[in-house]
């Protein structure tokens, strides 16, 4: 067998697991609570929804860019998506239709711009999350909208098996087609190529602007269908739907070893980042730890993990040194 | 008289005297179609929201000059806060000492954001995006989320007092003061100096002797103590130290912070400063914003038009920036 153990250890994800299965045996073990049906079920209702968040953001980090809206495009989707069937009573997949073409929108817009004026993708989408955060509190004047349909409401509620909650089939098969996308298809590398040196990736005649619209419209759509998830799941539209994004959509990439530069992501260490965030906010909450303290928490996971890569490169780079050296 | 022929024009395509037009502008539209504009008290309002704009956008453009930003503005802001009225309140120490521990926690709050982004070469995008929720989080957490109320009158007053004929809150000259000085501070001195050269091209500067990093670690505590000058008059304006005071993680500051530089034309990959730009583009925007609530476009659309000037100012700078390519580092 040419399985060697050696390479899975250098594998972004593999650390990740091990983080992932220790933290929840010892967690288990001095709180079985944790390991309880409900417990599991909340669980994977959180990580099914942040899930989708990190790798909308994550696909903007692969090429090197950022994007402030994932928020606020998910919170203008879920309450358009609301909206029309309360409003203008559309059937769920037309309104499901039209919440993904504004998602789609708003990351074209995103991307159009970035790409067409070269302006920083932090500027433009801290602009366009006050232009979508500003329409969505426009429309609704900061009022929820209550009725949605029961089939909406049975998919946020429904279980496939025993605690396994079934909206969590949406955000794996998103896993699995991201993962598909960026280390399996021409248009997902030629992302990672572009973020890890935009000169050299026009250079060998890859687009630019293909790039970065299709990447922040990926994220767009991504967004949207977060935004349509959490519709699902509290049953309601409320205008402040991703208004608390920001914070895991950025700490599960980079907690996930991406590169903020851009160049490099991991679509499972990302997918391990979401359950470790998730994990330790609900060991918080079983241990009975402020509330508070999920956020600095959080804050600190991320210094740590950009302390951990740092020493990472750092102790690659000093490999390749010894290496050159002896040749 | 040659250079007299060239002086005006260059005057003219300069960002500074666009924005002042558009100020004048925009003076002239609100004072004749809405009422109530000039009226002593809106002015009087004006004057107190536009002081501490312009140190929030002071505060951003100084750690703009590196090329990175600090996202934990409002989160550090409003923690400086918190902890002086918990100076005040609680351990009654007086005014003057009391700020001066605000400034300081300011400015130690700034140098963790900077050595962290110097120490671990990480942009200080995810470094001040973490710390920001480790400030905020932590202030909540210490105060349990209960504001002080109980400040020295002789420091709430400040806030309220009125100076010439009623018209302008001290708070402004304080500002204005505060432009003055960083104006002399970047233009004039040799360490300002060397902070904008840092910022416009490390590797140069680190050839010629200037620690680029220490630079760095400098302008983040700066941005810090400026938050925290900010913080204390938003604190003296208020009259108690409120921890829902700047939004949710202290996001409500984060757009002036961003729109006064960029309006004023500093450049977001760094290496450039415009003081007297970002204090006539913190006065537009708090312009616009009032005289938005004057015509009455509705509280929830402000946002919306926010975002739009945002998008149209760094539009326009790009413009700008294409037609005049200029390369004045002080302004």
């Amino acid at each position: 067998m040419s399985f060697d153990i050696n390479s899975l250890f250098k594998k972004d994800w593999f650390g990740l697991l091990i983080v992932v299965i220790v933290g929840s045996a010892v967690i288990a073990i001095s709180r079985p609570a944790f390991i309880s049906a409900f417990n599991l079920y909340v669980l994977m209702l959180s990580v099914s929804l942040m899930l989708v968040v990190a790798m909308s953001q994550m696909i903007i980090i692969a090429i090197g860019q950022m994007n402030l809206s994932v928020g606020a495009i998910g919170g203008l989707v879920a309450i358009s998506f609301t909206g029309l069937m309360e409003v203008y009573s559309m059937p769920v997949g037309l309104a499901l239709f039209i919440g993904l073409l504004i998602g789609l929108a708003c990351g074209f817009l995103n991307g159009f711009i970035t790409v067409k004026t070269g302006i920083s993708a932090f500027i433009i989408t801290l602009a366009t999350l006050y232009i979508f955060k500003g329409m969505n509190l426009g429309i609704t004047e900061a009022q929820p909208f209550y009725n949605i349909p029961e089939s909406v409401k049975f998919f946020g509620n429904a279980k496939v098996i025993g605690p396994i909650p079934f909206l969590i089939i949406v955000p794996i098969i998103i896993t699995v087609l991201m993962w598909f996308l960026m280390n399996r298809t021409q248009i997902g590398r030629y992302m990672l190529a572009y973020g890890n040196s935009v000169q050299s990736s026009e250079l060998i005649g890859i687009s630019s602007t293909k790039i970065v619209i299709t990447a922040h419209v990926i994220s767009g759509l991504l967004a949207a269908i977060a935004g349509m998830l959490v519709v699902c799941r509290l049953q309601l539209g409320t205008p402040n739907i991703g208004d608390s994004w920001l914070l895991p959509s950025f700490a599960a990439p980079v907690i996930g070893g991406a590169i903020l530069a851009g160049g490099k992501v991991d679509v499972i260490a990302t997918a391990l980042g979401v359950i470790i965030v998730a994990i330790i906010s609900q060991a918080l909450v079983i241990y009975k730890i402020d509330p508070f303290f999920v956020q600095i928490f959080l804050g600190f996971m991320i210094l740590f993990a950009v302390f951990i890569n740092r020493y990472r490169e750092y102790k690659e780079e000093t490999r390749k040194k010894v290496f050159t050296h002896e040749k | 008289m040659n250079i007299m022929k060239f002086k005006l024009p260059n005057f003219v395509v300069t960002n500074q005297f666009g924005l002042l037009l558009l100020v004048i502008v925009f003076i002239c539209v609100f004072a004749f179609s809405t009422d109530g504009f000039t009226s002593r008290f809106n002015i009087y309002a004006l004057s107190r929201v536009v002081a501490i704009d312009i140190m929030i956008g002071l505060a951003m453009m100084v750690v703009i000059i590196t090329g990175g930003l600090n996202l934990s503005l409002g989160a550090l802001g409003v923690a400086t806060a918190m902890f002086g009225g918990w100076c005040m309140e609680v351990l009654h120490i007086p005014i003057i000492p009391s700020i001066l521990l605000i400034l300081l926690m300011g400015t130690f709050l700034g140098w963790i954001n900077g050595y962290i982004t110097v120490k671990t070469g990480v942009h200080s995008f995810i470094v001040t995006l973490a710390t920001m929720s480790i400030y905020f989080g932590l202030m909540t957490m210490l105060t349990k989320a209960e504001a002080f109320r109980r400040l020295p009158e002789a420091f709430t007053d400040f806030g309220s007092m009125k100076l010439f004929n009623k018209y302008i809150s001290p708070l402004l000259l304080l500002s204005i003061g505060m432009c003055f000085l960083l104006f002399y501070f970047f233009k004039y001195t040799d360490i300002g100096r060397k902070l904008v050269a840092a910022g416009a091209n490390p590797e140069a500067s680190e050839l010629s002797g200037i620690s680029v990093s220490r630079m760095f670690i400098y302008c983040h505590m700066l941005s810090g103590f400026l938050a925290a000058v900010a913080a204390i008059m938003l604190t003296t304006r208020i009259g108690a130290a409120i921890p829902s005071m700047a939004g949710h993680l202290g996001f409500d500051w984060l757009l002036p912070a961003f729109l006064a530089p960029v309006l004023g034309g500093t450049l977001l990959s760094g290496g450039k400063v415009t003081v007297f730009g970002t204090m006539l583009g913190a006065i537009l925007v708090t312009l616009i914003t009032n005289g938005l609530y004057l015509v009455e476009v509705g509280e929830f659309w402000i946002r919306f038009f926010l975002g739009i000037i945002l998008l149209l100012a760094v539009l326009l700078d790009k413009a700008r920036e294409y037609l005049t390519q200029k390369n004045v580092l002080v302004s």
